[in-house]
């Protein structure tokens, strides 16, 4: 009974203390992850479909380089749609990408988190990169 | 062991998102690096695109286009299941999502070949 009681007492204690700090600090970052994972989710449901619809109407007929450019060059909005696409992308892909690893080789924690990001962060470099040479 | 959880096509979905999740992100970051590299210059660009003209590019892009529309349409059913509570006739909307996904597929190859 005692055991118990005492167990009550500790919670409040232990959940502002330290010992709970880093699971806090682990749900509250799981949780921003989920909200990225879910927003870009939303983002890319839009951008997937323009991407595809383009896709099977462009090859239509054989793709040239001529042709690409001639609708991205100095094209604002292209522009914009690209790179919020490979941002959305990137850091979709590699939040997926760290659920997978966690469930299967159970890696986890904060740095394998933030590597993820960082993996994210390039890809979506590399994407940002393709998009202003689409535009330039 | 009890296999019946796994038997439903919700199951099927469950993998087919996961899979395709999986090799769409592995594939990304090439992609990206590789439509960078090549659009630093009109003929660097056709060069890759005529290199796309093999058969065996034409299926492997078929099949990622398979894969992307797998994974957007299964992922719609994911987000209307989370964000919309739309819980019933799952299995039609499993099928739906097979469906847009080979119809992409098809539409692309009639298109490419």
């Amino acid at each position: 009974m005692s055991g118990a009681s005492d167990r009550r007492r500790a919670e409040p204690q232990g959940r502002s203390g330290g010992v709970n700090r880093p699971r806090n600090r682990s749900a509250r970052g799981e949780t921003h992850l989920w909200v990225v994972q879910r927003l870009t989710a939303m983002l890319l449901a839009i951008a997937v479909l323009v991407h595809l619809v383009m896709i099977v109407t462009a090859v239509r007929g054989g793709l040239s380089a001529a042709e690409i450019l001639s609708r991205t060059r100095g094209n604002e909005a292209w522009l914009v749609f690209y790179v919020a696409f490979a941002l959305a992308a990137g850091l979709h892909g590699a939040i997926g990408l760290r659920n997978i690893a966690a469930e299967t080789i159970g890696l986890r924690g904060r740095r394998a988190d933030l590597a993820w990001v960082a993996a994210g962060l390039v890809t979506a470099g590399f994407g940002i990169r393709a998009a202003i040479g689409l535009y330039a | 062991m009890d296999l019946r959880p796994r038997s439903h096509p919700t199951y099927l979905a469950f993998v087919v998102h996961r899979v395709s999740g999986l090799l769409l992100a592995l594939f990304l970051p090439l992609h990206f690096w590789a439509l960078g590299t090549a659009i630093s210059g009109e003929a660097r660009l056709d060069g890759l695109l005529r290199w796309t003209e093999n058969p065996i590019a034409k299926a492997a892009e078929t099949v990622l286009v398979v894969l992307l529309a797998a994974h957007l349409a299964g992922g719609l059913r994911v987000l209307a299941l989370e964000f919309l509570g739309w819980r019933s006739r799952q299995k039609d909307m499993v099928a739906v999502s097979a469906g847009i996904a080979l119809l992409f597929g098809l539409v692309f190859l009639l298109n490419v070949v």
